[in-house]
């Protein structure tokens, strides 16, 4: 706590542009655009914490809080089942669009999960932003790992207190449904994720 | 009716980038580059953008010859590799965007709102004033090494707004420009990231900016791809020539000091 | 804005290249627009590049050629100071043509 506050005056004597500075900027830099609005760059607690560098650990208690936090909030599914259908789990993790002021508000958010995942082995347009998860579903489906997987998807900060991963659940970014389906997609021995490849 | 075709060769249509493993700078872009040698479409946009600026527009119907972009009045080579930079006249840093408007507004009496109508091409369009004035201001440029003065403490507070705007998670998914542009050798999709907190990152990217757009027949500048970036990371609009866009510029710039630019572009 | 052709000819040995970039929207006819209206297709039908007025190469083109096409052509029986030219037609009947000395 002392370390923190140490900083923080340390930051306000080199005169350095405060974290209000960059909101009060963006906010003047901006304006609404369609179904977009500019309170979209107000940040909750973990945005806060983690607009910094990767590198940067920042304080651990705070760290500790937001993960407990992000862990306690998981929703896990009304009905306990948590794989849908892998089909549906593809057009979700294809799928590009959503949120952005370009996007029809009227059409379901994708996931975007290749956008940053290799998945289908046989998919050469993968980003590597995120680990690969070709051939995921080989953990097996105990209880343990379908909550694992639920609570990366749903809030992944709960593992990973300054991960870039979107937290798809919990900013209702995907539906309970769509969800499901990315679990059979990455779950599912059917699946092509599962499907070995040789090229 | 007989035609001869002698060993010709013609560019296709546009290459999706699903195919087969390439990536920004390898493969299918490299032999198109060395196919065209310099003949970039953008040498089309810089004429029409040597031509708005000397021809009269607006109320005062004067051309923007008289417009100072940092070496003086009507001093355009070399003035655009020193961008963003401070102006006595406003008391504040400005990138290439703002300060052409500032131009349009004193210069030639045209009104913020008109010249805000539609900075950037959209779907259909062939190009827009300021994209081509961009392209002839920086081609002006072209092979001067980058160096946007940070001797003004404004200069020095707007490159480090920047580096905190660079970090700034916000929206729905969560998105900083680090979440794609922090760390080296990544890609999203098959679209190369540069790290634009490094010195290599930085410098490879801004150099090339503004730049002519395969994938949209138009040549792009350094403020759009702000703004594309943002609308892709789900943040509302990014005025063109804001504090946020000049503040992020600056960073860019200022990490890429010392390479030469290389401009307009050529990209997917 | 339409009809600019800048071309450039270089003689290797017995062989000319040729290398033209046209100014063209090469609109598909496919496309909508920001406001969601059709973008009428304006594209090239015909290209021909002759040399000293003969024709060395004539090409169909349709809405597949991408905007601000280039093209590249190699020919043999060219001498420096020879004159190649390029011409274009598009769909609405508009004209584009350049010429340029073998270098």
């Amino acid at each position: 706590m002392t370390r923190s506050l140490v900083a923080l005056l340390l930051l306000v004597l080199a005169g350095s542009v405060s974290a209000d500075d960059a909101y009060d900027a963006l906010k003047a830099s901006m304006v609404d655009k369609n179904h977009v609005k500019t309170e979209r760059m107000e940040r909750d607690e973990i945005q806060e914490f983690c607009s910094k560098p990767r590198g940067e650990a920042g304080d651990p208690e705070k760290a500790k809080a937001i993960r407990e936090k992000a862990m306690a909030g998981v929703v896990f599914p009304q009905n306990g089942e948590f794989l849908g259908s892998w089909q549906r789990g593809y057009e979700v993790a294809n799928n590009g669009k959503g949120l952005q002021y370009s996007d029809d508000p009227n059409e379901p958010n994708g996931g975007n999960c290749y956008a940053c995942h290799k998945l289908d082995p046989r998919e050469v347009a993968y980003g590597t932003l995120g680990p690969a998860l070709a051939g995921y579903g080989v953990r097996g489906q105990s209880e343990v790992v379908l909550k694992y997987t639920w609570t990366k998807l749903w809030n992944t900060h709960a593992y990973n207190v300054c991960s870039h991963m979107p937290r798809f659940g919990d900013q209702n970014i995907l539906t309970e449904q769509q969800l499901k389906d990315v679990m059979a997609y990455l779950l599912d021995p059917e699946s092509p994720v599962n499907t070995p490849y040789e090229e | 009716m007989r035609k001869i075709i002698a060993n010709s060769v013609a560019a296709c249509c546009l290459m999706s980038a699903a195919m087969g493993g390439w990536t920004q700078d390898s493969g299918i872009f490299d032999e198109y580059r060395e196919m065209m040698g310099d003949d970039n479409p953008a040498i089309f946009v810089i004429d029409e953008g040597e031509e708005y600026w000397f021809t009269p527009s607006g109320p005062k119907d004067a051309s923007l010859e008289q417009c100072d972009l940092g070496l003086g009045a009507g001093v355009v080579e070399g003035a655009y590799a020193q961008f963003p930079r401070y102006f006595e006249d406003v008391d504040r840093v400005m990138d290439l965007e703002a300060r052409l408007e500032h131009c349009m507004i004193e210069l030639q009496g045209r009104s913020r709102a008109e010249i805000h109508a539609k900075p950037y091409s959209l779907r259909g369009d062939q190009g827009t004033e300021i994209e081509a004035l961009a392209a002839w201001i920086a081609d002006q440029s072209n092979g001067v090494t980058i160096a946007p003065r940070q001797e003004h403490p404004k200069e020095r507070d707007m490159y480090a707004l920047g580096e905190k705007l660079f970090y700034y998670r916000a929206g729905p998914h969560d998105f900083a420009c680090s979440t794609c542009h922090g760390q080296e050798g990544m890609r999203i999709r098959l679209q190369d990231l540069a790290a634009l907190a490094t010195h290599e990152g930085a410098a490879g990217a801004y150099s090339s900016w503004p730049a002519y757009r395969i994938s949209e027949g138009v040549v792009r500048t350094m403020g759009w791809r702000m703004r594309d970036c943002f609308r892709q990371q789900r943040m509302p609009e990014l005025v063109m020539g804001s504090e946020a866009s000049i503040a992020l510029q600056t960073y860019l710039a200022v990490n890429a000091a010392g390479t030469e630019i290389s401009a307009p572009g050529l990209k997917r | 804005m339409a009809g600019k052709i800048r071309i450039r000819a270089r003689l290797d040995g017995d062989i000319c290249e040729v290398k033209a970039l046209m100014r063209h929207p090469m609109e598909t006819g496919m496309r909508k627009d920001a406001a969601g209206e059709a973008i009428p297709a304006h594209f090239i039908e015909d290209v021909q590049v002759t040399h000293n007025g003969n024709v060395v190469m004539h090409a169909y083109w349709g809405a597949a050629v991408s905007a601000n096409p280039f093209l590249a052509v190699r020919f043999a029986g060219a001498a420096a100071g020879d004159t190649v030219m390029v011409t274009w037609t598009d769909n609405k009947g508009e004209k584009g043509e350049g010429d340029t000395k073998i270098r």
